[in-house]
């Protein structure tokens, strides 16, 4: 139980949760908690791998620590987006955002 | 040989982890999407706090949880009614949406699995990286730190901030 | 020699012409020209000054112990510097023939200036004439005290530039456009020559400077190695193409054809630059190249049957042309033609070459009665407002000026003493006998055809019958006719300034001996011109056409300058332009264009066939990189097994 494995496994599961959810969902904000998901699935990799095998170094929990900063502007830019979208078109369902085509 | 506690608490924290996961995206409310992503953040900075980082755990509950599920809330509020409900799923995306995690799960379990020898590495001591340590390597400039990084966060956020601001104004 | 006179000399006109052409709109044309002239007439006193120091002071700088005149380099500044040896520079060289030229450019320059107040008076783009007038005066200037033949290559350029400024300067004037085209290419197209000539040259010689050449003209020769390319030697061809050069600026034949289309410019830039400084310049440049010419006389051959062609070919057409303009633009031809014959037969053992002096001689003399000629067919044309003598005739009772002053330059060029084109001619056929009786008949034959066609001119336009005038023509203000009386003036008397002791080719000095017998005979030749003339124009008759009826295919041919036009016409229309251009053309479009229209019309289709993938729909995205990201991994998942 204090292996590398135990803690990738349910990173794994989680990612594929995210996969799962960003393809099915419909609606945008949903999609972008599907995201999240997935971020937070890599984040538990790159904080794992450091513990186990080199835990006199800090890579992978800065790395981790820059990649949770880069998700909330992105989270932040992207809701206001969304909401911005919702103003023009009173909707947030993806489907019905066709117009960017061509 | 770990205590039974310390299993125990593994055991808690990695079921949230998948049960939540599964739920958030299965769940057709919502709002409730969003509070079952809040639980897979807490149930994710306790994996952090297990593996002895401290600091992350801290940073990713006042981020995370504190921060951008609040986001979600807000904006889930502004843009849908109060127990909408998303309609039924057609199974034929259902099941689309299910052989694409199944195949990500594959490839990605068949990485993990042809790299076992890596995988059953055993947890070495470590000493909890202090407060210190994470400052000194957040504002020095040499071999392992990380000042550039830094800066180049904060501008982004400031470009995140204003150009959120500039999209989201009502014209 | 101090430096400031010489450069203030190619300062002003520079200044000048950049001071009215920036800032001429701002001011009446009064203003302008007024400023022109005396910004010219302030070089033309420093240019005298300099030149007259340099023939009288005595001083040692400019004159040796054995009376041997120097060439003096005033100043020479490093313009560019490509490698340690290939450098440019700008100077300022003083010698005999530059002094000259200085006095020469500055004088008729002063005169067109002044001139030009009263001709030009009220034309549209008055500033700008004279603005150019000034940077014609700037690069001409430049030219003769070039240093080097680089330098003079820049400034040949830029009277060629200023030139073809000057003739389109009726740029509304479809014909005065084409024959600023056609003098701007064909004179490039000699350049060209030039250019080749100066790069094979310098290749040889490791430089650029005149003195370094024409002091050690064996050297020259030597440096060659005794390389020869087509049977000819390579200084040979060399120096044949450095001529080409000077053919097409002075207008030898075959490439004589801009000069007579150069007239559409305004009359005073024909006496100026297509009569008396600019056309001459191949000559100077022959004259400047004399010593290294010399030890490769198959070049001075070249020179001299070019010269001596172009000189009978000008004169017979000269005889023909009705345009007054023209017939004065074919006189020039034929007689720089006189000027490079004198040049081509210039041997050391003839008179310790005599025609070198005599060419610079006529082109003295030359430069001031064509200037009056010029000037006068200006005030002709001012007062009639036609360039053909069928308008005019019997004019002597109303522009007494112009008739005299006239009379005067006619008389000049057909050699009649004691005019100055007596001696300066008189000097080259005695030259020309000296070296072949062949030529020396030949060139006076010419001089007597030359007599005939002025004074046809001269007959047909102050005796004839009147014709009937719309306005009563008269004689023009003070600043046409001062520079009339002055350069008629000179035409007198400049025969009389004892040239050897100034200009001759080792700045030896030379006594000029009059070869009575030699001059008698072109006096008696030019005689029976002139009564020639006399006779058939003094009054209305049916004469002319007799005349030319009894020389009817000569006559024709001689009126249509020998079909050299059309020759050239067919050349480049019927055979480059249709034989090579169009195929050029038809690729171009074709080929080159068909390429680049194809390769869009493949990316225009091509996008409207993808842009179905394009959907907007986020999702399909997704999937699609998901695949794309499954796809590698299952190739590195096989490359790894």
């Amino acid at each position: 139980m204090n292996t590398v494995i135990w803690y990738i496994i349910p990173a794994l599961i989680m990612f594929c949760c995210g996969v799962y959810g960003f393809i099915t969902r419909k609606n945008m904000i949903a999609m972008l908690i599907s995201l999240e998901l997935m971020l937070n699935a890599v984040d538990i990799n790159f904080v794992v791998f450091n513990r186990y095998l080199f835990p006199e170094q800090m890579e992978g929990m800065f790395f981790t620590l820059f990649a949770i900063a880069i998700a909330a502007a992105e989270t932040a830019l992207a809701i206001a987006i969304i909401i911005n979208v919702y103003r023009s078109v009173k909707n947030v369902d993806v489907s019905g955002l066709t117009k960017m085509k061509f | 040989m770990e205590s039974v506690g310390s299993i125990i608490v593994y055991w808690i924290i990695v079921l949230s982890i998948v049960i939540f996961s599964v739920m958030t995206v299965t769940t057709r409310r919502i709002l409730r999407s969003a509070t079952y992503l809040l639980f897979v953040l807490f149930a994710t900075a306790a994996l952090y706090f297990k593996l002895d980082y401290e600091f992350l755990g801290a940073v990713q509950i006042a981020v995370y949880a504190g921060g951008i599920v609040v986001l979600f809330v807000f904006s889930i509020l502004l843009t849908s009614h109060p127990g909408e409900q998303t309609p039924n799923l057609e199974s034929r995306k259902r099941v689309l949406g299910f052989i694409a995690g199944l195949v990500t799960l594959i490839v990605a379990g068949y990485a993990l699995v042809s790299r076992c020898g890596m995988m059953c590495a055993s947890l070495p001591a470590m000493e909890n990286p202090s407060m210190h340590k994470i400052g000194e390597a957040l504002m020095g400039t040499g071999h392992g730190q990380y000042l550039l990084a830094f800066e180049a966060i904060s501008v982004l956020l400031l470009a995140c901030i204003i150009g959120g601001v500039v999209v989201a104004r009502k014209r | 020699m101090d430096f400031v006179l010489p450069l203030l000399i190619l300062a002003i006109p520079l200044g000048m012409f950049l001071f009215l052409g920036l800032l001429g709109m701002k001011m009446s044309p009064k203003l302008a020209g007024v400023l022109g002239t005396l910004g010219l007439g302030t070089v033309l006193v420093l240019a005298y000054i300099t030149a007259f120091t340099y023939y009288f002071s005595g001083d040692p700088a400019f004159i040796n112990a054995e009376g041997v005149r120097q060439q003096l380099i005033v100043f020479n500044v490093d313009w560019l510097a490509f490698t340690q040896n290939l450098v440019i520079r700008l100077g300022f060289l003083l010698d005999p023939i530059s002094a000259m030229m200085l006095i020469v450019i500055t004088t008729v320059s002063f005169m067109v200036h002044l001139y030009s107040l009263g001709y030009m008076h009220g034309e549209k783009g008055f500033q700008r004439y004279y603005a150019f007038l000034s940077l014609f005066s700037f690069s001409m200037l430049g030219l003769v005290v070039a240093t080097n033949i680089f330098q003079m290559y820049i400034f040949w350029e830029l009277v060629g530039a200023s030139s073809y400024l000057l003739i389109g300067f009726y740029y509304t004037k479809p014909s005065a456009v084409s024959a600023s085209k056609k003098a701007f290419i064909v004179t490039r197209f000699a350049d060209l020559g030039f250019l080749i000539g100066i790069l094979i040259l310098s290749f040889y010689t490791d430089t650029f400077n005149f003195i370094d050449m024409t002091s050690n003209p064996g050297g020259v020769l030597a440096s060659t190695g005794g390389a020869t390319f087509m049977g000819a030697s390579v200084l040979t061809w060399a120096l044949v193409l450095i001529f080409i050069g000077g053919m097409g600026k002075s207008a030898m034949m075959p490439l004589h054809i801009w000069l007579p289309d150069a007239m559409e410019g305004p009359t005073p830039v024909s006496a100026l630059i297509h009569a008396a400084t600019m056309v001459v310049a191949g000559v100077y440049l022959v004259a400047r190249m004399f010593p290294v010419y010399l030890v490769e006389p198959h070049a001075l051959e070249f020179v001299l049957i070019v010269g001596a062609i172009t000189a009978l070919y000008a004169a017979a057409v000269a005889c023909t042309q009705v345009d007054i303009k023209r017939v004065l633009a074919f006189s020039t031809i034929s007689q720089i033609a006189f000027m490079m014959v004198a040049l081509g037969v210039a041997r050391p053992d003839i008179h310790e070459a005599l025609g070198y002096m005599a060419s610079m001689f006529h082109l003295f003399t030359h430069a001031m009665f064509k200037a009056l000629l010029f000037m006068c067919a200006g005030a002709l044309i001012h007062a009639v407002h036609s360039n053909d003598f069928t308008a005019m005739g019997g004019l002597r009772k109303y522009m007494p000026i112009t008739h005299i002053t006239f009379l005067v330059g006619c008389l000049a060029i057909s050699g009649i003493p004691p005019f100055s084109g007596f001696f300066s001619k008189d000097e080259i056929l005695v030259a020309v006998y000296e070296y072949s009786t062949f030529w020396g008949i030949w060139m006076t034959l010419v001089a007597g055809v030359t007599a005939f066609y002025m004074f046809r001119i001269y007959y047909r336009i102050f005796w004839w019958n009147e014709p009937h005038y719309h306005h009563r023509p008269h004689d023009c203000d003070w600043t046409m006719s001062f520079p009339l009386i002055f350069l008629a003036a000179v035409s007198i008397v400049a025969g009389f300034i004892p040239f050897g002791k100034f200009v001759t080719w080792q700045g030896h000095e030379y006594i000029i001996h009059m070869n009575w017998g030699i001059a008698g005979i072109s006096v008696a030749v030019a005689c029976i011109g002139i009564f020639f003339a006399w006779h058939v124009y003094r009054k209305e008759s049916d004469l002319p056409d007799k005349m030319a009826d009894s020389v009817h295919w000569l006559w024709e041919a001689a009126y249509h300058r020998f079909y050299w036009d059309e020759l050239y016409l067919f050349v480049t229309h019927k055979i480059i332009f249709n034989g090579i251009c169009r195929p050029i053309a038809w690729f171009d479009r074709h080929v080159v264009d068909g390429t680049m229209n194809g390769m869009a019309y493949v990316t225009q289709k091509a996008s409207y066939a993808i842009r179905g993938l394009q959907s907007g729909k986020v999702q399909m995205y997704v999937w699609i990189y998901l695949i794309g990201v499954m796809l590698l991994g299952a190739i590195t998942a096989i490359c790894w097994m």
